[in-house]
């Protein structure tokens, strides 16, 4: 029976094999292959910044290193910071799986400007190419934060060609965050009112409005210390007149909203997913999706939380903690809430379902250790520490991979029409979790000891070391978990079963079209006419077990 | 290597520092294993299959969120006050504060206390007194660390900016820059020595317990004058990641960068003073600070640095620990 399905399935037109020439690839204005693009892409990215990342624990598990010169350690750890925010972290959920689902979510057939869209992906490319081309041309020794007059004045390596390179990737950002404002304003099926709109959509909603209004701003920033390195414009180096400080301003005005561009997706993946395996509608709707407004908002008012100790001035430093202790409230809210969304409901803990479970306790030791950094206070002794690096560790890669992981294994079926190995997922589900725990966590108490971030010697506190052997062990675990889903994933590609239009039983207008669905995504538009989350626990159990009966009575009966 | 928790509590920030530290660890660990507690809780009572009361369940209510925004704006306001005033304390230096000049250059920290002594990567202070650094960078934003103080601010180019403490107990402790400085920059650290008040004026009385005698030839000038310009503090008596040991430099075969074996005659060592970078030693790269000459090396000068390497050459290693840590433990022992 499987056999004939299989062969229905493949004659089925969609959108990934109705042409099938390079050139229908590369000029494609399909938000669902340019999506496809943008995963293939940024996964190899992740691979590149994992190698720099492995590099880097093994050469701290002795305080004199391993193998690296000073120099190359620091071009290390620069290339593993810009390779993962720029070119994975930033664009990951957005590009992928905001780029494939928000037509999808909310009854369009495409983007609201679908020339933009592939436009954005080019820009994506040509910034990545720079990047890379100040890799192969000797590497960045910056860190990925640029603190001028180092990168400005002093560095020498290819500064200047990585900033270009993140100068064009900045509007890329701005091109598909104008799209999806755009499209989602005005691209709703009928019936699709705000307050309908899947969490998803929200937080892509929030994360477009950080992304026009603060990119333009890094932009600009960067271009003027690759004026001032080139042609010595005197902006941030005091040798020329400028002010250093004022870099610092610029960058985290938009690098601090930045983490929410990370964050906030990932947040909208753990809504759909928590409420699709618990088969039970979010709780408090209207306060998740105006929690994340409130952090899209709040977020650009605290940048100078990065800038207690830089020489600011102390009221200045007093007002960006009171209001970063603000911004803990609506993540606060939203944690709570998913809690909640499981009481009285159906729990199914499949591979997404155990993702999303693990961003929310990574989220929520990252969301907590932020307040010790949010506090002007206690941030004095751990800003620059390894307990800084193992806080946004917790929040980018516990919440961000995390939830990336959880959307690629939620709606993988959805994108590919294919159904991957269950039990591997969840091997790689707890390894990740695990390997995540023992590599970060003892970097909040190496840093607490006072470990300064971006070392490559530690032999002046030869202490140290215990704790960083025990990080580059858990590393190699956690190595493992992400090697897994490309694997299996890869072979379902092949030999996965196929998974029908909604393998998860999962409310949302994505799940009412095929499995990969068809170029234009909908046969006719469909009308909504209610909320979204139209699970209902009670009669799903009921109908589980009565699925659960009958199997029970068909395997019996072929016994006989 | 030890399995250390927490960091010392040396200075008068350190108790209050860590009273805020565990007060917000608390309140870490409880929200963490009630939201846990919670998870699991509901994840294992409504577990799919499981038998378990389904009917009527609740989607918003508006008292529920009232608590989830209440409870943790109290809590953070509160913290606030308590973090505030920790901060407003670190950054008002107390006026009969002992007031030290930092410059902080790649890669290294040089002090000056207003007597005159200066010293490179280390720094001396006394136990009880407020200290104040008053600090500013030559090139790039260094940030100037003491974990076990609780202390640690930004040394910028172009502007001074200001740090204090008081040590409240003898020792040695790490001194770390901060800020990603280049190259070197994780090897831009020394130690903090703090002093019994008597130890520290004795220390201040002979003038860092340096150049106390007039040398007796040029060898003992040319040790005063190692010491002056901080030879010591890389070149020690072994081969560190610094630098090579000197000892028995003299006419021994040395292996370059390139591969080539070169003699180190007095003409060789004369040439890794002046252009240090010309010739490097296998597994050194261009970290050696140059010293201008003729502007502040003389050729007078070299002569006096070379006899005394050359007595390194015949002079057994010392026995007792490398200098920095020798200097801060015998403080005010030597005379």
């Amino acid at each position: 029976m499987s056999a004939v399905a299989t062969q229905v399935s493949h004659q089925e037109k969609n959108y990934l094999n109705d042409e099938n020439t390079i050139k229908s690839w590369l000029l494609t204005k399909d938000h669902k292959r340019i999506a496809v693009m943008y995963l293939v892409a940024i996964s190899i990215f992740f691979l590149a910044g994992s190698i720099a990342a492995g590099m880097i624990r093994l050469e701290l598990v002795s305080p004199r290193g391993a193998f690296l010169t000073n120099d190359a350690y620091n071009r290390t750890f620069t290339a593993h910071g810009v390779i993962m925010i720029f070119l994975f972290l930033l664009v990951g959920i957005p590009a992928v799986f905001g780029n494939f689902l928000v037509p999808l979510m909310i009854g369009a057939k495409d983007l609201a400007f679908p020339r933009l869209n592939l436009v954005s992906l080019y820009l994506f490319f040509t910034g990545a190419a720079f990047a890379l081309l100040a890799l192969i041309f000797g590497g960045v020794d910056t860190g990925w934060t640029f603190y001028t007059p180092y990168s400005s004045m002093y560095s020498n390596s290819q500064v200047a060609l990585v900033l270009v390179g993140a100068f064009i990737l900045g509007f890329s950002s701005i091109a598909t965050g104008v799209n999806f404002i755009v499209t989602i304003h005005k691209m709703r099926a009928p019936g699709m009112t705000w307050f309908r709109l899947p969490l998803y959509i929200w937080s892509h909603y929030a994360t477009s409005i950080i992304i026009i209004l603060g990119t333009p701003v890094v932009a600009i920033t960067l271009l003027l210390v690759v004026l001032e390195r080139v042609f010595h414009l005197g902006v941030f180096s005091p040798e020329l007149g400028g002010d250093p400080v004022l870099f610092q301003h610029l960058f985290w005005f938009y690098s601090h909203p930045a983490v929410y561009i990370m964050i906030l997706p990932a947040m909208g993946v753990v809504s759909e997913v928590i409420a699709c395996f618990s088969r039970n509608s979010i709780f408090g709707y209207k306060f998740v999706a105006m929690s994340s407004m409130a952090i899209a908002l709040l977020g650009f008012f605290v940048w100078g939380h990065h800038m207690f100790i830089s020489s600011q001035s102390m009221y200045q430093g007093l007002v960006f903690s009171l209001i970063t202790f603000l911004i803990a409230v609506p993540s606060a809210v939203k944690v709570f809430n998913w809690s909640l969304t499981m009481y009285k409901g159906s729990v199914w803990l499949a591979s997404p379902m155990i993702f999303a479970l693990g961003f929310m306790g990574l989220f929520v030791i990252g969301g907590l250790t932020g307040v010790y950094l949010g506090s002007i206070g206690t941030d004095v002794h751990l800003t620059g520490t390894y307990f800084i690096v193992a806080h946004f560790h917790y929040v980018m890669v516990g919440g961000t991979v995390m939830g990336f992981l959880a959307a690629l294994h939620f709606w993988w079926p959805k994108m590919f029409g294919k159904m991957y190995n269950e039990s591997m997922a969840k091997v790689s589900a707890v390894l990740v979790f695990i390997g995540f725990n023992v590599t970060f966590f003892p970097q909040f108490i190496v840093g607490y000891l006072g470990m300064p971030r971006r070392y490559h010697y530690y032999y002046l506190n030869p202490d140290f070391q215990i704790w960083n052997i025990a990080s580059s062990f858990g590393s190699t675990v956690l190595a493992l978990g992400f090697l897994l889903p490309v694997i299996y994933l890869t072979k379902s590609l092949k030999s996965g079963a196929p998974a029908g239009p909604n393998p998860w039983g999962a409310t949302g207008l994505e799940w009412e079209v095929e499995s990969p669905p068809t170029k234009h995504n909908f046969h006719e538009i469909p009308v909504v006419t209610g909320l979204v989350y139209d699970y209902n626990s009670e009669a799903d159990e009921a109908a589980w077990e009565e699925e659960e009966r009958e199997m029970e009575h068909v395997t019996r009966g072929g016994q006989h | 290597m030890n399995f250390q928790l927490a960091p010392d509590r040396a200075s008068n920030f350190a108790g209050q520092y860590d009273a805020l530290f565990y007060t917000f660890s608390a309140f870490a660990v409880f929200f963490t294993i009630a939201v846990f507690v919670m998870v699991v809780t509901f994840v294992t009572k409504y577990r799919r299959g499981k038998k378990a009361n389904r009917a009527n369940p609740i989607h918003h209510n508006s008292l529920l969120e009232a608590i989830f925004m209440g409870v943790p704006t109290i809590i953070a306001l509160t913290m606030f006050v308590f973090s505030a005033k920790l901060f407003v304390d670190m950054r008002t230096p107390p006026k009969n504060s002992y007031e030290v000049f930092v410059i902080g250059k790649q890669w290294m920290w040089h002090l000056q206390h207003p007597n005159g002594i200066r010293e490179n990567n280390e720094l001396h202070v006394p136990v009880g007194q407020p200290v104040k650094l008053t600090m500013i960078s030559q090139d790039v934003i260094h940030g100037f660390f003491i974990p076990d103080y609780r202390v640690q601010y930004q040394v910028v180019p172009g502007r001074y900016t200001q740090l204090w403490f008081t040590p409240t107990k003898p020792g040695k402790f790490n001194l770390f820059c901060t800020i990603h400085c280049g190259t070197q920059h994780s090897e831009m650290g020394g130690y903090v020595y703090a002093m019994e008040p008597k130890d520290f004026a004795e220390w201040q009385a002979t003038g860092g317990n340096r150049f106390k005698e007039r040398p007796k030839n040029l060898a003992d000038a040319g040790k005063q004058l190692y010491e002056e310009l901080l030879c010591n503090n890389c070149h020690m008596e072994k081969d560190n990641p610094r630098a090579p040991s000197l000892y028995g430099i003299f006419q021994s075969k040395r292996k370059m960068t390139d591969g080539t074996v070169v003699e180190a005659d007095e003409n060789y060592i004369r040439e890794s003073i002046v252009n240090p970078y010309n010739r490097l030693n296998a597994g050194y790269g261009n970290q050696m600070p140059i010293y201008e000459y003729k502007k502040q090396i003389s050729e007078e000068q070299i002569r006096m640095l070379l006899e005394y390497i050359k007595t390194l050459g015949s002079a057994p290693a010392p026995v007792t620990t490398p200098a920095p840590t020798a200097r801060g433990n015998a403080a005010g022992g030597q005379s």
